[in-house]
């Protein structure tokens, strides 16, 4: 099932969505699409379930109930019969084969140089051949300004450089859609620049789908055209950034926004 | 003394043998412990109750009982339950491998389990299979936890082997004890004995470190290979000084050719 | 329903020996962890206390017992006795015992060293500022706070030392393993004498070890 076929269709569509974990709920019942092409930044305040509809997109965690769609097609569960029934492990794995994220920790693989972590998944999950997948993964890595470090260890790379190669790696796979989780959380303040740099270059020369958990309100700011502030697992207002950030509508908002902004 | 060592010169070929046997016991033993160590330790790991809880049972089972027990349960009792016949080398490796490859079991399980779950995340993230995200990506993270442990074991292992002489192998330290009728000498005669059984422990440590350096390597820990290190300057021609420095000294020189860049 | 290679009457036959067998295993399990808790803090404190150029010989020694097989070293000492007019009289069981606590005072003197090593550097720094006696207040101030978290460690050496206890039978000590063998022997009841054996083994061992498991735990959260 070709994504193009279901042209039409929202990129990521959440349906009833709800997500706990034991007795505490983390997302309740909740319903948005984000539609192709689009750039969606999630804010609000740490526990307000951002990062869990990062991880459910992902399937990093499986969702209590509900349904998430992914250009038109189930993720994780289907409804049969009038029932919810989840599908198989591999056909999963297929679903989100177009599906990349950028964790706040890298997670580089530190086995492997740094064009060894590019290749692995094009090479075995898409399939490319060995010169294929080498030569895209040195054009990526031209872009993020590291072809020089090809055969590093990411040991060896600062924070920033190793975030850089992690949004290689998650370029390699050519991804629809763009999962970033607190990107640039850990890194040292004066290499957050470049990273955000590159993802501005991404969000400008491509029409990847994104979807950005950041505390950087200038970043989201220049490159979503959406924001939605989420609080106690619930959509508590989005809309335009230049709405929200200048004139929200909720007290929640202001207040949370003059914390971060400060 | 001379003509003590003249014993033992004489007595050499059958030291040898024994030596041989004690070997066998000690590779055959290491080949079933890893298996059993990898099959077991990720087995438990497993997320169906139906794999881990038989791992579980199975190591515990004989971490707990003995080893002497082990082997003289294959030795005199499985004949008769399965009415087979084993010869004693085949049960000492198999009590070998059973006994210590339930405890190198519980060495992979825990190292497996150390490794970042940020690191299961990302290559789920990548879409890579299960194998591949276990074997490509966890294992050999995990592989150098482990070392350091599993060559504890090991070395238990080699030490363990002494107990096939209880089931008529004459291995070493039943060789030893022939020398020692034949000198007549009992300290001359263990010291022989005891000092080979420590330079083939030494061998093993020797080994497994070797491995650990590799693993960690592999990491890109604990300074470059020396492939790394000459890739980098046959790379790095043009611009040799400043691209041959960075290796060597480290993360601290990274963010000047970062600034270079 | 009846296997044929079991008779449980042939157990119940096996057990009431069994057991007395078992009690000198555990005797000797008792007595070598004795030796070995205490010779162990000896030889973690010496090789601390020396100075590097007269540790060697002592950390070779150590290491000697350590990687060389417990059979060998019983039979070598117990001949050894045997041989010698003035210890013959010596009983195999107190050789292996003494044996058994030497070889495991090797492994326990590592976990003194590493609970040792784990006691903040704070605390030195802080007897040191408050001038205290250095003797006296290794002995009050960082042992009692490295020998918490050697405990769980001690315990699992113990537990690997009991389960080490059949090979005194190497020296004729008539422990469980041993007197498994001699039922045997006698009765043909091979399998259910070390089939028992097996399950006397595991259901002393395993309790003990979650015992160490849960103490381990609870020495971790504190």
């Amino acid at each position: 099932m070709p994504p193009t076929e279901n042209g039409t269709a929202p990129a990521i569509e959440f349906r009833g969505v709800e997500k706990r974990f034991g007795d505490h709920t983390v997302l309740k019942g909740l319903d948005f699409t984000v539609s192709p092409g689009e750039r969606v930044t999630l804010i609000g305040p740490s526990g307000s379930g951002k990062t869990t509809i990062l991880r459910l997109i992902m399937t990093l965690e499986s969702l209590t109930d509900g349904y998430i769609f992914v250009h038109g097609d189930p993720l994780t569960h289907e409804e049969r019969g009038g029932k919810r029934v989840a599908l198989p492990g591999k056909q999963v794995r297929a679903n989100t084969k177009r599906i990349g994220m950028v964790f706040q920790h890298f997670n580089l693989f530190p086995n492997m140089t740094v064009i060894e972590n590019l290749v692995e998944a094009p090479i075995h999950v898409l399939g490319l051949s060995r010169a294929e997948a080498t030569e895209k993964a040195r054009g990526l890595l031209a872009k993020v300004g590291l072809s020089d470090k090809e055969t590093e260890h990411p040991s060896r790379l600062s924070g920033g450089q190793q975030q850089r190669v992690a949004i290689a790696r998650a370029l390699a796979m050519d991804p629809d859609i763009l999962l970033l989780d607190e990107v640039t959380s850990a890194l040292d303040p004066e290499l957050v620049d470049d990273v955000l740099q590159v993802l501005r270059d991404i969000a400008r020369e491509t029409d990847i789908t994104m979807l950005i958990v950041t505390h950087e309100m200038q970043f989201a700011r220049d490159v979503s055209q959406r924001v939605m502030m989420f609080d106690g697992g619930v959509i508590l207002e989005e809309g335009h950034p230049e709405d929200i950030f200048t004139h929200p509508t909720q007290e929640r908002t202001r207040k949370f926004l003059s914390a971060v902004l400060d | 003394m001379d003509e003590k060592v003249s014993v033992l010169v004489e007595f050499l070929p059958q030291l040898w043998d024994g030596l041989l046997v004690t070997l066998q016991l000690t590779l055959g033993g290491a080949v079933g412990t890893i298996v059993l160590a990898v099959v077991l330790g990720l087995g438990m790991l497993a997320p169906t109750g139906w794999v881990s809880v038989p791992s579980r049972v199975v190591v515990e089972f004989f971490r707990g009982t003995s080893l002497l027990v082990q082997l003289f349960w294959f030795f005199y009792v499985l004949p008769i339950v399965l009415d087979v016949n084993l010869d004693p080398l085949t049960c000492g490796v198999l009590a070998l491998s059973l006994n210590y490859g339930a405890y190198s079991a519980e060495v992979v399980r825990s190292s497996i389990a150390h490794v970042p779950k940020g690191q299961w995340e990302a290559a789920m993230a990548l879409s890579l299979s299960p194998a591949r995200r276990m074997f490509r990506v966890i294992f050999p993270q995990g592989w150098a936890l482990m070392i350091p442990s599993l060559a504890t074991l090991q070395i238990q292992l080699l030490k363990g082997t002494a107990v096939a002489s209880f089931i008529t192998l004459q291995d070493l330290n039943e060789r030893v004890g022939v020398l020692r009728q034949q000198t007549g000498d009992t300290l001359f005669s263990y010291t022989v004995g005891l000092l080979i059984y420590f330079v083939l422990a030494w061998l093993i440590q020797v080994g497994m470190d070797a491995l650990e350096r590799q693993a960690k390597r592999r990491l890109g820990r604990g300074g470059p290979g020396l492939l790394t290190r000459v890739r980098t300057r046959l790379r790095g021609n043009g611009s040799a000084s400043s691209t041959t420095a960075s290796p060597t000294s480290g993360s601290g020189s990274t963010s000047s050719t970062e600034v270079a860049s | 329903m009846n296997p044929s290679w079991w008779n449980w009457q042939a157990a119940a036959d096996a057990l009431p020996l069994l057991l007395e067998g078992f009690l000198t295993t555990l005797i000797a399990t008792v007595g070598g962890t004795i030796i070995a808790v205490i010779l162990g803090l000896f030889i973690a404190v010496l090789l601390r206390g020396l100075p590097a150029w007269a540790a060697w010989l002592p950390r070779l020694l150590v290491a000697f017992v350590r990687n060389t097989p417990l059979i060998v070293q019983l039979v070598f000492v117990y001949t050894l006795f045997s041989m010698n007019e003035a210890l013959i009289e010596v009983s195999a069981l107190t050789v292996g015992i003494a044996v058994i606590g030497v070889h495991y005072s090797t492994y326990m003197s590592e976990s003194y060293r590493a609970g040792i090593d784990a006691v903040p550097q704070g605390q030195w720094e802080a007897i040191s500022a408050l001038s205290l006696p250095p003797v006296r207040s290794f002995r009050s101030v960082i042992l009692p706070q490295a020998l918490r978290a050697t405990v769980p460690s001690l315990g699992n050496y113990a537990v690997a030392m009991f389960k080490d206890t059949p090979f005194l039978m190497a020296i004729f000590v008539t422990e469980l393993v041993r007197t498994a063998e001699q039922v045997g022997g006698r009765t043909f009841a091979y399998t259910e004498a070390f089939t028992l054996a097996g399950l006397i083994f595991l259901a002393a061992s395993y309790p003990t070890s979650l015992l160490i498991r849960r103490l381990e735990k609870s020495l971790a959260t504190y």
